[in-house]
């Protein structure tokens, strides 16, 4: 007994896997300079500002800039750092997480936040009554269908070691709960202003944020302005930000030629793509970044021809995706596997499928079709989608392939991709699927993995492979940080099988492009930081200040 | 009078219920899920249920049009699944700036048009009266649209003399009430000058003629204030085409009223903004024509209401 103890102790100090270093370590860009102030513009007004419910990708980033979650990224970039916890220690099976709190760390309101403030805001986003879209993130919290169910109130899995620390216990190992931890849904609110202003805590956030909100007057504009209480000291360097809602793009463009607009926060408009590309003047304030979308064509394999893998394979060889990259102005990049080369696990090395329509119609006729079939390819009906459609129907008539579109509305496209038969060819564009967070396992389960599979779900080509499946969960329950190139060379390996097994066309993934003012500064990575849309407002800084 | 009120009011009310009814079975009908735009992707089938149970939305569609109607006459316009705030709040934080907007281009098409045709019926058959004539078609014709982004190009970012879109102070409502006004302009033009023909032929405007008054004194103090009586009759009317009109003119000026609002919510299929937008624009109509009819009589005495 006494020895079984020792080496058990032994064993979990060895394993204890330390979190690194607080987030003062980190370089700051040296020509910056406090103060000034910039306006931002959007045609929609801003839904919500509430963490636990905000879900577009306009909110997204300015609830990062209001509220802190226990992780963040280093700015720019998809490398996770700790960001409201100081530290954190997983245990050696990864299934519990000890997030030890930074101390000192105020909310807008002057009052110090601690870890019953933690608890209270994963209790909140997973109960039903929040009606929070990113309840399902925390599925892998002990307690977490107790309290979806409605039998409980509160997650048993996480418990309130003492004011500066909590503890949660996972009822699986998961290797992106250090992610799940960064997301906007898991940002700390305090328990009083969201029971003080309830349903309409997203109109009065309060958080712990290097801004907070000074004024927002529906339909016409938001002020963001400098928390100067903020626990990382020396930031934001800009004192405001102005975001003035119900502006046209177009027009948001005239504004910042004339000065007025620092980012046109809805990106340039396609009309004029061209036009400020083909300006050297323009072209020069334009940051291009990637994004961690795919845009694909699924082929359904419950459907013949689709269940002959030969049949999927010519699929991939006969689109031609530097055209259908050109149909949309080059605002993409021609892909060849499920995830976008931004993710880690990317694979650098595989090559796909080449463009060859040739080969492709040779191997039609091995798998029994040399003369082609007919079938359905179904898109959403919002442009630039029924032209991407009609590209892929020629490049298909040309191996003998007649594929008629059907252009439906997105919420018909979506249950149609949902019922077992429904669909034999989906485009993914316009509901192509946009990560979460930056891990490959992101774009495995719901649209590749067995669990996808089911009536309603997202995985449309009901593309369901037991062995792999088992891979994914083995990646996943490697939850040691220095383990993790080991376990994105396991990811990669599984897309590179789906690949071979070739339920999806991968077509392109969908480029950013942010226009910004002159006087606007900063690195470019803030421009187009990946978790942060359109940019990373806490580091970008204005030189015309005195 | 007042039993022609009582009546109308009566009948404006149907109205409104039908335009309910057809709003919320339309909206019924449309293939969007709120259930699953408030759920996301990552949720689970018990995630879903359970939010449209909360909701209500899994019973049948007239106890949800029942709901929805009797919260309405307690003023509850319900609830945007997308922006997550009251619809009412959010209508009547925009109500301001349309109402202000719609004034605005209630004085320019009634300055525009009616001058316009006061001058081509003067000059009737002259090169001025067709061109006038010619403009007011074009500018009844001319898509609103297309008007806007034309004046904001000219006059905001080329000459500078206006903002480019905006909303605070007098200089950013000319733009957007030109726009919305000028479509008005040219209605008002042309019946301004066949109204104002009509009077011209009048015999007591052959007496004062006669008498030997000054032609101006003829032309503004008898024959005007009769010629505008039936225009004016048409403001009300007005603000039915305008209620059309601003959803597109907010949009170009990025001016923040409820035309706006309305484009924002169809664009994200925010159902119950839309139905709010519509009741309130029926109300509007309804209410304008009614105004409309109401006034008439005093204005012109040869009108009777029955």
């Amino acid at each position: 007994m006494k020895r079984y103890l020792t080496t058990t102790v032994a064993a979990t100090a060895l394993a204890l896997m330390l979190g690194f270093a607080p987030a003062s370590a980190e370089e700051r860009d040296p020509n910056a300079k406090p103060g000034g102030d910039i306006v931002i513009t959007y045609k929609d007004d801003v839904s919500t500002l509430d963490p636990a419910i905000g879900y577009d990708w306009q909110n997204w980033s300015m609830i990062k800039s209001l509220f802190d979650g226990l992780m963040d990224y280093e700015p720019g970039t998809t490398t996770l750092r700790p960001e409201l916890a100081e530290s954190y220690e997983i245990s050696p099976d990864g299934t519990v997480f000890t997030f030890k709190l930074r101390p000192g760390v105020k909310f807008h309101n002057g009052r110090e936040m601690t870890a019953e403030d933690v608890k209270y805001t994963l209790d909140r986003v997973v109960d039903p009554k929040t009606q929070s879209p990113g309840a399902g993130f925390f599925a892998s919290i002990k307690g977490f269908d107790e309290v979806t169910g409605g039998s409980a109130t509160s997650l048993s899995g996480v418990t309130v070691v003492d004011p500066s620390t909590i503890k949660i216990e996972l009822s699986r190992p998961d290797a992106t709960f250090l992610h799940v931890m960064a997301l906007n849904f898991a940002h700390v609110v305090p328990k009083e202003e969201v029971e003080k202003y309830g349903a309409d805590f997203g109109k009065n956030p309060v958080g712990t944020g290097a801004y907070k909100l000074a004024e927002w007057t529906l339909g016409q504009r938001l002020v963001f302005e400098k928390n100067a209480d903020y626990w990382n000291k020396g930031l934001p360097y800009l004192d405001k930000i102005t975001f003035e809602v119900g502006q046209e793009p177009v027009v948001a463009l005239l504004r910042l030629q004339k000065g007025e607009v620092d980012v046109p926060g809805d990106g340039i408009p396609p009309a004029k793509f061209q036009e400020v590309m083909a300006d050297p003047a323009q072209k020069e304030r334009v940051v291009e970044g990637g994004q961690l979308h795919t845009g694909y064509i699924t082929m359904n394999t419950n459907v013949a021809p689709f269940d002959n893998v030969k049949v999927r394979q010519a699929m991939n060889m006969a689109i031609n995706k530097d055209r259908v990259v050109q149909l949309i102005n080059n605002r993409a990049v021609p892909a060849n596997q499920p995830l976008p080369p931004s993710m880690p696990g990317y694979s650098k090395d595989y090559k796909g499928y080449a463009y060859d329509p040739a080969a492709a119609k040779a191997l039609l006729a091995e798998a029994g079709f040399p003369e082609g079939f007919e079938t359905e390819l179904f898109a959403m009906n919002t442009d630039p989608n029924p032209r991407i459609a009609q590209a892929i129907q020629q490049d298909l008539a040309a191996i003998g392939v007649k594929a008629n579109i059907q252009s439906l509305a997105q919420a018909n496209v979506i249950a149609a991709g949902g019922e077992k038969e429904g669909a034999p060819m989906i485009w993914s564009g316009g509901m192509g699927w946009i990560a979460d967070f930056p891990d490959p396992s992101n774009f495995y389960g719901p649209i590749l993995g067995c669990g996808g599979a089911v009536p309603g779900g997202w995985n449309w080509s009901w593309y369901c492979n037991e062995d792999l499946d088992k891979k994914a969960a083995e990646a996943d329950s490697i939850v040691d940080p220095a383990k993790a190139e080991e376990r994105y060379k396991m990811w990669s390996g599984i897309y590179e099988k789906i690949m071979e097994d070739a339920p999806w066309v991968p077509v392109f993934n969908e480029q950013r492009f942010t226009m910004r003012s002159p006087r606007m500064a900063g690195a470019d990575k803030l421009y187009v930081d990946p978790v942060h849309i359109p940019i990373n407002y806490d580091y970008v800084y204005v030189t015309d200040v005195q | 009078m007042i039993a022609y009120i009582i009546r109308r009011l009566i009948q404006s009310a149907l109205i409104l219920l039908g335009v309910s009814i057809i709003t919320f079975a339309l909206l019924y009908l449309l293939p969007a899920d709120p259930v699953r735009q408030i759920a996301g992707r990552s949720a689970t089938p018990q995630t879903v249920e359970n939010i449209r149970q909360q909701l209500g939305l899994d019973q049948p569609f007239f106890i949800q049009y029942w709901r929805y109607l009797t919260n309405l006459l307690s003023g509850d316009f319900g609830r945007s699944y997308i922006q997550r705030s009251e619809v009412s709040e959010l209508i009547v934080a925009r109500l301001p700036a349309s109402l202000l907007l719609m004034v605005g281009a209630i004085i320019c098409e009634l300055a525009i048009g009616l001058s316009m045709g006061l001058v081509a019926a003067v000059k009737r058959g002259s090169v001025t009266d067709q061109t006038l004539m010619v403009t007011s078609f074009v500018g009844v014709s001319a898509p609103q649209f297309v008007v806007g982004l034309l004046l904001l190009y000219v006059f905001a970012v080329q000459l500078g003399w206006f903002p480019i879109g905006g909303y605070g102070t007098w200089r950013h409502l000319v733009l957007p009430s030109l726009t919305l006004g000028i479509l008005g302009a040219g209605w008002y033009a042309r019946m301004m000058r066949s109204s104002m023909i009509d009077v011209l032929r009048q015999d007591y405007i052959r007496t004062a003629r006669a008498k030997g008054l000054q032609r101006g004194t003829i032309l503004l103090r008898h024959a005007f204030p009769n010629a505008i009586l039936p225009v004016v009759a048409m403001i009300g009317i007005d603000i039915g085409i305008f209620m059309g009109g601003i959803v597109v003119v907010e949009s170009v000026f990025g001016w923040p009223g409820i035309g706006q609002l309305a484009w924002q919510a169809i664009q994200r299929v925010d159902i119950p903004i839309i139905m709010g937008v519509t009741l309130v624009s029926a109300c509007a109509i309804v209410l304008g024509n009614l105004l409309a009819d109401i006034v008439a009589p005093f204005i012109d005495p040869r009108i009777k209401l029955r």
